[in-house]
């Protein structure tokens, strides 16, 4: 599905072929698929509107207005059939329900960055409240929507909470003026906390690891933490030097090759085949000789929110590997193998990284960095794929498809489905 | 003239106490002025008072009165004669006399120029060692004084971090304060604005719905009431019991996966270990701790299929594999030391092999006899297998099969021989080389020896050519004598010759020194050449007792 201004678009996913179009009343700011594929809200957040279009039923729609109480998120529940909408300044966050029409209340959410989790099955919902300046997490059965726990927790300015994929443990972290990563238990009891430094700034990015076995913490410090679920000690830190000189990492390099033209197939006027190819760089990976030395760039140190740090995190699926980006490097993606702790390849693009993410199948991984090249590794090596197609296409993002055969390539307006072939046996 | 004279003999006489060799040079006047002081003694007039006056000298000496008879004036000339032989001989003792202490008196001046450049030396250098034991007090104190300052700049930056750090603190509770206060602030609009807008709710529906949708699990909502609160806690409950099941089901598991594989690493290292039946004396604390570590291990394997895990088990358990562990690296360290003994033993006696390589060759030689035994089973199998087969073919097989490892066999011991050959070889090579070693060891010190003999043998062909390599004072004054001499060919082949004896009884030990010889040269005339080795001189002084004749 993909909208255009007040248009939603629906095509098919092999295809791209528009089976559905609907129109909305305003802009769409936000759109999102129901959990079971049957319906899509769309959120317009200067209206305080949520539409709701069925896919089976194509007459049937829903409407949800917010009224003077704003709009600011809007999210479908794991159910599929309650949408939950946040409020102008984060007043409350209201429940409605497609099936019973009735409306629930959660009173003093707090406006942070990962403010309300569900837990993989879709069971529970952690929600992060701020009342009397302190905060407070209310965990939620969703069946019901009854609070189930409601605890307080020792932190300053609570900025997000994750559920471990096993749904039974959460993870909370505090602000990054404070490094503290707190986890509790599905009842709400303190299993451990965990500090590694006082004073500079604290967590940027969390990731748990598909098994639930690790908890890995990137921070400020240009490393991360990689925390075990039975003690909840560090086991180990993974460092992001400048300079990498470990005989065992792989360093691909990504070079500009250039092009080659055949002298007897040009013509004048160039075919714009031919511009394009001319112009367009194609680039390949190269694999250079440790010790290499990456870009390291040290950000202006009066601005708030500074481009150092650990800032991207992600498990791959099968629990092997560990991808990171350290901002204070932002070409290179680093790859770790998790089952001996050790850093296995690291990418360097000639691009700023804007994107990665893991085959949800596969330890594959997509990396775009805003050129018309997405970027794909695996433990068999790694290749570029180049967007065909003539102008630029700067990839911003990436989305895989859920089977782990496609994958979305979105630029600012654009976006192109990548088809990847399964091999033959 | 005596009165003139008297002084000058006398002091003549006080001569040889001095030092001064000038005074030397006095008491052995050249010959032209002895002429003259012979005959300012004696004249034509004073004959009969310097004869009586001579007398009177030679009686006081000691020696027998030159007249004839204790009165008259008749000269006893052989008398005479015989006093002049005694002065002469007496003069010459007291030359030699003189010249040994001459010598003696060089000796002692060189030794003492020698003692005093050293001593000069050894001041000055006491002097450098003095100024650079102060140049490295200073460089001492200066590094001190450095020293000092960067601790004490190291303080004052730890003092200031530490200031810093307060500051930060108190900043941070500063801007805490000042947030929970802007919060609280924001928390009222909120309250108010949230006021606000349910106030004014709009009376219209916020939901429109064309119809409502069924549940996505097809059942129906419940009501909230206690019995379903009761329910999500027990559900909440039984999740979180279930993952701590899951979770311990996978501990138990590792633990036990960990405690077989000790287990094995146990009775591996037991039976890496030697035996304890040859040495009771020196293992019997290891007997001893093995006894128990058997009965342990019988203890933990009965225990172990109970699959009991209490502490004092685990700690039991792995006790004994640290004991165990200890032992089996002594045991390599002792096997270690032993083949690097062996090794430097190898070394000196090559005839011998190292250990090593003797324990390898028998491991080979023990796997190929293995192989050559499992070869004849396989053999005897197949040949109790063609028995039963049918007669002609059995025959065809069994010449088959027998060609065939007949030929592998002889192969195999082909290469058995030639490997035996190989070994006997380089046993053989080892020996000669020691051999070969010892000769030439041996050869090497006879060659020193004939070198350092030759060395010493040319050293004193070159003494006579004056260009003398070895710096001995003792030749170079000498040789300033020769010089201060003049031309007396007597004296100075004499010189030269009394240099050349004392010269070769230094260096030359097996030629015998006899300087007391060279005047019974000069008188009886002899040729000495045989006394002397391999010196030039006998010629010389054969012409020169020629040259004295004849002058």
């Amino acid at each position: 599905a993909s909208c255009m201004q007040h248009r939603l678009v629906v095509r098919d996913a092999s295809s791209l072929q528009i089976l559905q179009l609907y129109s909305c009343l305003d802009h769409i700011q936000y759109i999102e698929w129901s959990s079971d594929s049957l319906f899509i809200l769309c959120a317009m957040y200067k209206r305080g509107i949520v539409q709701v279009w069925s896919l089976e039923q194509p007459d049937w729609h829903c409407k949800i207005d917010e009224g003077s109480a704003g709009l600011v998120a809007s999210s479908w529940s794991p159910d599929g059939r309650h949408i939950l909408n946040t409020t102008e300044f984060h007043l409350r966050i209201t429940v409605w329900s497609l099936c019973t029409k009735s409306v629930s209340y959660i009173k003093y959410p707090k406006a942070c960055q990962q403010g309300v989790a569900f837990t993989k099955d879709g069971r529970y919902m952690a929600v992060v409240e701020r009342r009397d300046c302190k905060d407070f997490i209310s965990i939620f059965v969703c069946n019901n929507w009854q609070l189930l726990r409601h605890f307080d927790t020792e932190t300053q300015d609570l900025f997000g909470i994750e559920w471990a994929p096993n749904g039974c443990v959460l993870a909370a972290w505090d602000t990054c003026l404070e490094y503290k990563v707190l986890l509790y238990s599905l009842d709400g009891r303190l299993l451990s906390s965990y500090r590694a430094y006082e004073w500079p700034l604290g967590v940027k990015s969390i990731a748990w690891s598909p098994s639930s076995q690790f908890l890995a913490i990137g921070s400020f410090d240009e490393k991360v933490r990689i925390l075990n679920h039975v003690t909840w000690k560090k086991i180990t830190e993974l460092e992001h030097p400048a300079t990498i000189s470990s005989k065992k990492t792989i360093v691909y390099k990504e070079v500009e090759k250039s092009p080659t033209v055949d002298s007897e197939r040009l013509s004048f006027p160039p075919t714009r085949a031919l511009a394009s190819s001319l112009f367009s760089t194609q680039s390949k990976y190269d694999i250079s000789q440790v010790p290499v030395s990456l870009q390291y760039i040290k950000p202006v140190a009066d601005r708030a929110n500074p481009k150092v740090g650990v800032g991207m995190l992600a498990f791959s699926a099968d629990n092997c590997f560990l991808a990171t980006k350290n901002d204070n490097i932002p070409n290179a993606v680093w790859i770790w193998d998790v089952r001996r702790l050790k850093l296995s390849v690291v990418l360097e693009q000639l691009c700023t990284i804007q994107h990665f993410q893991w085959d949800p199948c596969q330890p594959r991984l997509a990396v775009c960095t805003g050129s018309s090249r997405v970027y794909l590794w695996s433990p068999a090596g790694c290749i570029v794929v180049q967007v065909p197609g003539e102008g630029d296409f700067q990839i911003m993002s990436l989305s895989w498809n859920s089977r782990g055969d496609s994958m979305l390539l979105l630029s600012k307006d654009h976006f192109c489905v990548c088809y990847l072939e399964r091999e033959e046996v | 003239d005596s009165k003139n004279i008297l002084p000058y003999t006398s002091e003549r006489k006080r001569s040889p106490t001095s030092m001064n060799s000038q005074v030397l040079r006095l008491s052995l006047p050249s010959a032209k002025s002895m002429h003259s002081f012979f005959s300012a003694f004696c004249t034509e007039e004073n004959i009969e008072q310097s004869i009586s006056y001579i007398d009177r000298e030679l009686t006081t000496l000691g020696f027998p009165s030159i007249y004839a008879e204790s009165k008259g004036k008749e000269l006893n000339l052989i008398a005479i004669i015989n006093c002049m032989n005694e002065l002469l001989t007496l003069q010459h003792k007291n030359l030699r006399a003189q010249e040994e202490v001459e010598m003696q008196h060089l000796k002692l001046g060189s030794d003492m120029d020698h003692l005093q450049n050293c001593y000069a030396k050894l001041k000055e250098q006491l002097e450098l060692s003095k100024r650079e034991i102060v140049g490295l007090q200073e460089r001492d104190r200066q590094l001190q004084s450095k020293n000092r300052n960067l601790h004490q700049l190291l303080k004052n930056e730890k003092d200031e971090v530490q200031k810093l750090q307060n500051i930060i603190s108190s900043r941070a509770t500063q801007y805490n304060h000042d947030m929970k206060r802007k919060e609280r602030e924001y928390n009222k609009l909120k309250e108010r604005l949230h006021q606000l807008v349910m106030n004014k709710k709009d009376k219209k529906l916020a939901m429109e719905v064309l119809n409502y949708v069924g549940r996505a699990d097809g059942k129906r909502g419940a009501w909230r009431t206690d019995k379903t609160e009761a329910r999500n806690e027990e559900e909440m409950y039984k999740i979180l019991l279930s993952d701590y099941e899951q979770r311990q089901k996978q501990l138990l598991l590792e633990n036990a996966e960990l405690k077989k594989v000790l287990q094995q690493m146990k009775k591996d290292i037991i039976s890496l270990l030697p035996p304890q039946k040859q040495k009771p004396k020196e293992r019997s604390e290891d007997g001893l701790v093995l006894s128990d570590q058997e009965e342990d291990v019988g203890e933990l394997n009965k225990e172990n299929m109970w699959e009991l895990s209490c502490e004092t088990v685990r700690e039991q358990l792995t006790n004994s594999i640290r004991k165990q562990w200890r032992m089996l690296k002594n045991h390599v360290e002792k096997l270690d030391n032993q083949v690097s003994r062996a090794h430097s033993e190898a070394l000196n006696e090559k005839d011998v092999i190292s250990r090593e390589d003797h324990e390898l060759e028998t491991e080979k030689l023990e796997l190929e006899i293995q192989q050559c035994k499992e070869m004849i089973k396989t053999q005897q199998q197949l040949l109790q297998q063609q028995l039963t087969c049918d007669d002609d073919t059995t025959l065809l097989l069994q010449d088959c099969y027998l060609l065939e490892e007949r030929e592998r066999l002889q192969e195999e011991w082909r290469l058995f021989r030639e490997q035996k050959k190989n070994f006997e070889k380089e046993r053989k090579s080892f020996t000669e080389a020691a051999i070969r070693l010892g000769l030439e060891r041996k050869a090497f010190e006879e060659d020193r020896g004939a070198w350092l003999k030759h060395q010493f043998l040319s050293m004193t062909a070159d003494s006579k050519s004056e260009n003398v390599t070895t710096p001995s004072a003792f030749l170079r004054s000498n040789l300033q004598l020769m010089s201060l001499l003049g031309s007396d060919p007597d004296i100075r082949l004499l010189k030269s010759a009394s240099r050349q004896r004392k010269l070769s009884s230094v260096l030359s030990p097996t030629v015998s020194p006899e300087p007391c010889q060279i005047s019974q040269y000069f008188t009886q005339k002899s040729v000495a050449s045989e006394k002397l080795a391999g010196d030039k001189m006998p010629n010389l002084w054969v012409e020169s007792d020629d040259k004295e004749e004849t002058e």
